[in-house]
């Protein structure tokens, strides 16, 4: 990571017109699914979906464009990634919007307002602030001069839904804010605010967090008076779960911790003993925490509780094999069966209409986009660039992971949202930063910066100002 | 930093690979278990998603889907339930399908092969495919007479077009409402599918083509045709018509109806035997034909031979192995011969036809989603029962019974009617089964008919008074 002379780069294309193409044939793919969907239902294209699509194509020009004008040299295949899922997520929950209108046209109800122009909202805010950060966030190295202040903040994030009159409780977890008419999922914007604190820490700390005091069968150990910062996000995210009853956040939390104190240190020591504390934490909280002990039990066996708390993994099992190979077809399934199709379970609404191979190739996509992230993260040259790209590139991970994995019974299921497709505001907004971030570090990774000498040293990096 | 972000990545790698196998296990490898397992409502959904095609009684759908609000897209709703029980049965969420919705299920559903160019239609237009319509070969007027005719009494009717093999009408009483046992409500179902088999009348049973009785009198026209086809025997021939007759090898008596002899000392015509139904003179008629003549004149009616129409038909039988008291009995219709409503209409048809038995047939056409035509069904030929001369020649015995005989309640006025009427005792001490077996118009008919009443009184008039009246009534309907 260092690098002796610093040389000016030969001029990098680059590659917008290959990002605009991706975008197209992003969009091309929304729209066949949005046809689709229609074709299914038997009617003809509604303006909901013409008005969808339009929207979103609006949106991904106005995005490619600020890109080309504020970013030059971003990587060219994240922005097709995210709006393609973001996409695909709007296709799910336009179908569901098309199951319930059914039913309520059927039963005589009033028409249930369309979530998908709520999403499309969401995702016209998401650009927004896409936009925002890319023009705010000139250089990502402004971000380190924050690092404490947007550690607090978003420690304060976390804790706010516990707070009197604006904290919530839905559907049992208690991790949702509610101002006014909006409702807000705080954790979403804690991820980004608490993986930018850590990356600015973790840069400032990790040579003696690097430090090895002893070595125990050829692990090095790191000093006990270092062992600070891993109990206090230990302490933290066991505070959120027992507190919050939010097993997935608590989980994503403490996990991108360990393996960004593992990249800062080079440490396998601090693996070891995040995976340590992890077990320790897990048998904990399922001895001492009701909620967790009864997720573990519907994990293991769901279908003694089909009915009961094992309904949601049952239901969402069930859609998904219906799905089979290649899946009913988008709008010929019944995923509006699965409870909270449109957020927590939309994978399986996915599964079940598209199949293992769309299923498959969405998380192909999520594994691209990550990718991105991480080749970011080693291509960047400072050293809160890399851990920022990477933990960013890790947060998205770890979440895919976890929801993907709870929905589909490896793992136990936890409620987080999966980015970019779950129905729901503040994941939205919060993945469309974290793509402008990851957009804005690529550009300076890739950019023939002439004028600034590459500040490869972190521990001495002057940090210039705007 | 990059060697840790590098196996970082690696791990992440080996979390989306245990993704992708997980995923993989579920929906390929234990689908099916799970499409199986209890609480999974999409087969179920699946099949009331579709909007299934209805069931035609000429242009009137008497089974047809209707959109619900429930979870359950599609209800099967039946105009006049009771009446078409026979002929569209059930189609219920707890105990499966009946009748044409069964036989036809993979017509009504859209999953025929004859629905391939709909099915690519409707898979370029992504449209949930669609049932076809079956329309039936019943006779709306012929039905309605039927089953207006048979209220209050336990049996069976059945008409067919003589020429075609086409079934105009079939009725079953007492029957069932096919609405309650296709609703979405699994208990209301099981208390009325519960209530129907604990009623000793079995109004779930198909009769017309699943209760097999003895077909008593009415054989004798199975019998008459043998005698005919023997070549030895024409309707003047004389025959013995003593008031009893002792079964051979046995110290059994048969009795005539009336207990007295037939005609004139004892001494009948077969014309005048038939008329009268004696019983004696065709017991003594079989015996002399011997048990193979009158098989193979059975079978050549359609007795032993399976048909699907394309509902299973009962097999109407006729006994293997007869000594000559058996045949005895068998000539009249007792001991084990066993015929359905739909095979007594057969046999009159049979005759009525010139002596050609036409297949019966129930389903007259198919229709696709688009209700463009696509599959008929033919008339074809079960086989040639009796010679046109000897079928002209029995019908002529037929239409003096109706006139002069034992059948007069199936005269209808201007029109010459050809019938035979029949007790049949089925036990001991079970209650008697009236039958009337006839068609009209004589020459040329167009309807043929077989009336069975179940519990009818002990004497042969109760063909004529029971079951004859009905069939009059079907005959009329197809006719006016």
């Amino acid at each position: 990571m260092s690098r002796s002379v610093a040389s000016p780069s030969p001029p990098q294309p680059t590659r917008r017109l290959w990002e605009l193409l991706l975008l197209v044939f992003a969009w091309l793919i929304g729209l066949l699914g949005f046809l689709q969907v229609q074709w299914a239902n038997g009617e003809g294209a509604s303006a909901q979906l013409w008005v969808t699509v339009t929207v979103v194509g609006v949106l991904a020009l106005v995005s490619h464009g600020v890109v080309q004008w504020k970013a030059r040299y971003a990587d060219p295949i994240i922005l097709p990634l995210a709006t393609l899922l973001t996409m695909l997520g709007l296709i799910m929950i336009y179908r569901l919007d098309v199951a319930a209108a059914h039913k309520a046209e059927i039963n005589g109800n009033p028409l249930p307002s369309p979530d998908v122009y709520a999403q499309l909202t969401w995702f016209t805010v998401a650009v927004i602030l896409f936009i925002a950060v890319l023009f705010v966030v000139r250089d990502h190295r402004t971000l380190q001069r924050y690092t404490y202040t947007l550690g607090l903040l978003g420690l304060v994030l976390l804790v706010l839904p516990l707070a009197p009159f604006v904290g919530t409780t839905i559907n049992g977890a208690t991790l949702w804010l509610r101002v006014g008419g909006f409702s807000f999922q705080p954790a979403e914007a804690a991820k980004i605010l608490l993986t930018i604190f850590f990356a600015g820490y973790l840069v400032e700390k990790r040579d003696s967090l690097a430090l090895v005091r002893t070595n125990v069968m050829g692990v090095g150990l790191p000093r006990g008076k270092d062992l600070g910062p891993i109990l206090i996000a230990w302490g933290v995210s066991l505070a959120i779960l027992v507190l919050e009853n939010d097993l997935g956040t608590s989980m994503l939390f403490f996990g991108l911790f360990v393996c960004m104190l593992y990249i800062a240190t080079q440490r396998r020591s601090w693996l070891i003993l995040g995976g340590l504390l992890f077990l320790v934490g897990a048998v904990l909280s399922y001895v001492l925490v009701s909620h967790v002990r009864i997720r573990v039990t519907v994990w293991l066996d769901p279908w003694t509780y089909s009915d009961t708390s094992g309904f949601q993994i049952v239901q969402s099992l069930f859609g998904l094999a219906n799905g089979g190979m290649l899946g009913s077809g988008l709008g010929r399934g019944f995923p509006n069966l699965v409870p909270f199709a449109n957020t927590d379970f939309i994978i399986s609404a996915l599964g079940e209409e598209l199949g293992v191979t769309g299923l498959v190739a969405l998380l192909l996509v999520y594994a691209l986009l990550i990718e991105r992230g991480l080749r970011t993260a080693v291509s960047v040259k400072d050293a809160f660039g890399q851990l920022l790209a990477a933990g960013l590139s890790i947060v998205l991970a770890l979440q895919v992971f976890v929801i993907v994995g709870g929905v589909t019974r490896l793992i136990p299921l936890t409620g987080l949202t999966t980015p970019f497709l779950s129905y729901g505001g503040s994941s939205l907004v919060a993945n469309w930063v974290i793509v402008a971030l990851l957009l804005r570090i690529s550009d300076r990774a890739r950019r023939p910066d002439i004028a600034t000498p590459a500040a490869d040293d972190a521990l001495t990096q002057v940090v210039r100002r705007l | 930093m990059n060697r840790p972000i590098r196996r970082i990545a690696f791990v992440l790698g080996l979390l989306l690979v245990a993704l992708v196998i997980n995923v993989t296990v579920i929906q390929v490898f234990l689908a099916r278990d799970y499409r199986d397992r209890a609480g999974n409502q999409r087969i179920l959904l699946q099949e009331y998603d579709r909007e299934r095609g209805p069931i035609l009684v000429g242009p009137d759908p008497v089974a047809r889907s209707k959109e619900t609000g429930d979870t359950l897209t599609y209800q099967r709703m039946y105009s006049n339930g009771p009446l078409y029980a026979s002929v569209t049965g059930f189609y219920s969420l707890v105990y499966g399908a009946t009748g044409l919705e069964r036989t036809e299920n993979s017509i009504l559903t859209g999953k025929s092969s004859l629905f391939v160019v709909d099915r690519v239609q409707q898979l370029f237009a992504g449209r949930q495919p669609h049932g076809g319509a079956v329309t039936t070969t019943i006779n709306a007027r012929a039905q309605a007479a039927a089953f207006n005719a048979m209220k209050g009494k336990r049996g069976a009717v059945v008409a067919i077009e003589p020429s075609t093999g086409r079934i105009l009408a079939s009725v079953q009483s007492p029957s069932f409402d096919p609405n309650l046992l296709s609703s979405h409500d699994p208990a209301a179902i099981r208390d009325y599918y519960n209530a129907l088999t604990a009623d000793p009348n079995k109004p779930l049973l198909n009769r017309p083509i699943v209760a097999l009785n003895p077909p008593g009198s009415t054989f004798k026209l199975v019998t008459t045709a043998a005698a005919l086809e023997s070549g030895q025997y024409t309707p003047d021939s004389v025959l013995p018509g003593p008031a009893t007759y002792l079964l051979p090898n046995s110290t059994k008596e048969l009795h005539n109806w009336n207990g007295k002899a037939c005609g004139t000392k004892g001494q009948v015509t077969l014309r005048q035997a038939l008329a009268l139904s004696c019983n004696t003179a065709f017991a003594w008629l079989g015996v002399q034909l011997g048990d193979a003549a009158l098989r193979d004149q059975a079978r050549k009616m359609g007795f032993d031979s399976a048909f699907q129409i394309p509902l299973r038909v009962a097999t109407s039988h006729f006994p293997d192995i007869l000594d000559p008291a058996q045949t005895a009995l068998a000539a009249i219709g007792q001991y084990d011969v066993r015929a359905t409503a739909l095979e007594m209409a057969m046999v009159g048809a049979a005759i009525g036809n010139g002596g050609v038995l036409m297949n019966p047939y129930l389903v007259q056409e198919v229709r696709g989603p688009g209700l463009a035509v696509l599959q008929t069904t033919d008339p074809s030929t079960f086989g040639t029962a009796l010679t046109t001369a000897n079928a002209a020649t029995l019908t002529d015995m037929m239409v003096n019974v109706v006139d002069k005989g034992t059948g007069t309640n199936g005269r209808i006025g201007g029109v010459k009617v050809a019938g035979k009427t029949g007790t049949a005792q089925t036990g001991n001490d079970n209650p008697a089964v009236a039958w009337f077996v006839s068609f009209a118009p004589a020459l040329r008919p167009k309807v043929a008919v077989a009336v069975v009443v179940e519990d009818a009184g002990a004497a042969e008039v109760s063909g004529n008074g029971l079951a004859a009246p009905v069939a009059r009534a079907v005959m009329q309907a197809v006719l006016n």
